[in-house]
């Protein structure tokens, strides 16, 4: 009967023990979430934040309209260039694979998911900025897509990994070309984890700061021609956090309660696609 | 080990006394290698023509291995080889200017366990159609064909464009029979089809075995020795060697194997002394 109960025992305090693990890893993210929606609501309820590029310091009003188009239009060139081929490459690496080029891509790619993020700016400084003598939002769009680069092809592979091989054997067992069948069968089956990889990344990239602050610059006009330094959500959080005036200093919570905000829908939105097609 | 020739007769004779014998799939002193260990050792099996053949034997006894070497399925396991021949049609499927594209069309494949796509059941039949370029009215057409003969037709037309993994087991084992019949194929190989099936289910695969023995030749891979005596005109019995390599031990009706067994070691399994 005691035994019974320590065995009873044990297991409450493992379940309590898992419990208070839980609690751990949300609480910090919950707060974090609060404490930016409190401190960023008022900034983001200012009349012109969506409407309008920074009034000169001194000046009231003033929004962040530059650094919205900004972040869409760098992080979206940089998906552009990323995603695409980040994709194709992980697709290589599950089905293709499992030989030395597939061991060597796999650690370049890991040795990328270390580096830190201002490397990638200096990339970007380096290969575009430097060449072409200007700052501009392309030069953070690269510096962005190679960021962005591992995370998507890790994703798709191991999404594409986890396609059981029985589907690949239906496949070919129909006569299908290897081809056509991971084309049609193994990425719509693993399609999911690709769009979620997708978006780690894409996420990920539109909260960099660091690989932007000598690519992009940073623009207190709306720039949307991508040879032209250019604003940023991150950029506006980060020079205006270190500015001595409390309406800017707004500015820049509700920038990242935007950022936030970007990020969430555009997971949800994917989720609900995602959900939606495999249906 | 029984010498060929006289498995030949022994198959033949009895079985089909007055009409003439097709061997459809001829496998002939069939080796098989996955890196240096020999999984199968001078294997033999003449597969007529619209019967169903049936393969048993105790687990690890190259049973599996010896049926996907049938399309050439072992081509995608890295560090396999075959060596002697396998004859379909007189062609030798294992030569390697065989179309493998072509052989996996005229010999289909069930699995162990069903496998759809995660597609809709009209996209999962239509898939081999559409691979091979056909229109979309014959495609439609054969969908609700093969769903017909898979007996699925009533249960699904409702919901053709809904997922296939909706269905129950014996559904989706059923629709993956479909998959397979829609493209038009002359053998269709079964790995324990209905081992992951509950009775009723696998009821329903063993009738319609019956009667798509009519229009195809079928071979199949069981445990279940109830199973192959049920359904199967013949039976291969294999066994692992003293090498661990597979052999066939005995060939011949289902009905000789069972009731008449010549090699002891048959006996002995069939009567459930090992295995």
């Amino acid at each position: 009967m005691s035994r019974l109960l320590a065995r009873v025992m044990l297991d409450r305090f493992v379940n309590a023990l898992i419990v208070l693990c839980v609690m751990l890893a949300a609480i910090p993210v919950l707060v974090l979430l609060l404490f930016v929606l409190i401190k960023g609501l008022p900034g983001m309820l200012a009349p012109g934040f969506f409407t309008s590029p920074p009034h000169p310091v001194g000046v009231p009003g003033g929004g962040v309209f530059n650094a919205i188009i900004g972040t869409l239009e760098i992080v979206g060139i940089g998906s552009l260039l990323a995603v695409p081929f980040g994709t194709l490459v992980g697709i290589f690496l599950s089905e293709y694979g499992r030989n030395r080029i597939g061991d060597t891509v796999r650690f370049v790619s890991d040795v990328l998911t270390g580096l830190p993020s201002i490397a990638f700016g200096i990339f970007g400084y380096t290969v575009l900025v430097a060449t072409l003598h200007h700052f501009s939002a392309v030069s953070a769009s690269v510096a962005l897509a190679v960021l962005m680069l591992p995370v998507v092809l890790r994703a798709t592979e191991t999404a594409l990994v986890l396609v059981p091989q029985s589907m690949r054997e239906a496949g070919l067992a129909l006569g299908a070309p290897r081809w056509r069948v991971t084309i049609e069968v193994v990425v719509p089956a693993a399609l999911g984890g690709i769009v979620t990889g997708a978006l780690l990344a894409m996420s990920r990239a539109a909260g960099e700061t660091a690989p932007l602050l000598f690519t992009a610059l940073g623009n207190e006009f709306t720039q949307v021609n991508p040879l032209q330094p250019m604003g940023a959500l991150a950029l506006t959080v980060f020079k205006n956090a270190l500015l001595p005036y409390s309406d800017l200093q707004d500015q820049a919570w509700a920038a990242a309660l935007l950022l936030v905000l970007m990020v969430a829908v555009t997971n949800i939105l994917a989720r609900i696609y995602v959900r939606r097609i495999q249906r | 080990m029984i010498a060929w020739a006289s498995m030949q007769a022994d198959v033949a004779a009895p079985a089909t006394p007055q009409a003439e014998i097709e061997i459809k799939l001829d496998a002939r002193h069939v080796n098989f290698f996955y890196g240096d260990f020999q999984a199968l050792q001078d294997a033999s099996l003449a597969v007529q023509a619209r019967k169903i053949t049936a393969l048993i034997g105790p687990s690890g006894c190259g049973k599996t291995t010896f049926l996907r070497i049938f399309n050439r399925m072992h081509d995608l396991t890295p560090g396999t080889r075959a060596t002697g021949e396998v004859l379909l049609d007189g062609h030798n499927v294992l030569s390697p200017d065989t179309d493998v594209i072509n052989l996996r069309r005229q010999v289909g494949m069930l699995f162990q366990r069903a496998n759809p796509f995660p597609k809709s059941i009209y996209d999962n039949v239509a898939y081999g159609p559409h691979i091979l370029g056909w229109s979309k009215p014959q495609i439609n057409e054969i969908v609700e064909e093969s769903l017909k003969d898979t007996a699925l037709w009533e249960e699904v037309k409702d919901r053709l464009h809904r997922s296939a993994l909706n269905l129950s087991g014996g559904q989706q084992q059923r629709l993956c029979l479909a998959r397979a019949l829609a493209v038009k194929p002359d053998v269709i190989l079964m790995d324990e089809p209905a081992s992951a099936l509950d009775p009723i289910a696998t009821l329903r695969i063993e009738e319609l075995m019956q009667e798509l023995k009519k229009r195809y030749t079928i071979v199949i891979v069981t445990h279940n020795m109830q199973q192959s005596a049920r359904v199967s005109d013949f039976t291969a019995f294999m066994l692992m060697n003293e090498r661990r390599a597979g052999e066939v031990i005995e060939f011949g009706p289902t009905d000789d194997i069972f009731n008449r067994p010549k090699d002891s070691r048959t006996e002995d399994y069939i009567t459930g002394r090992f295995g």
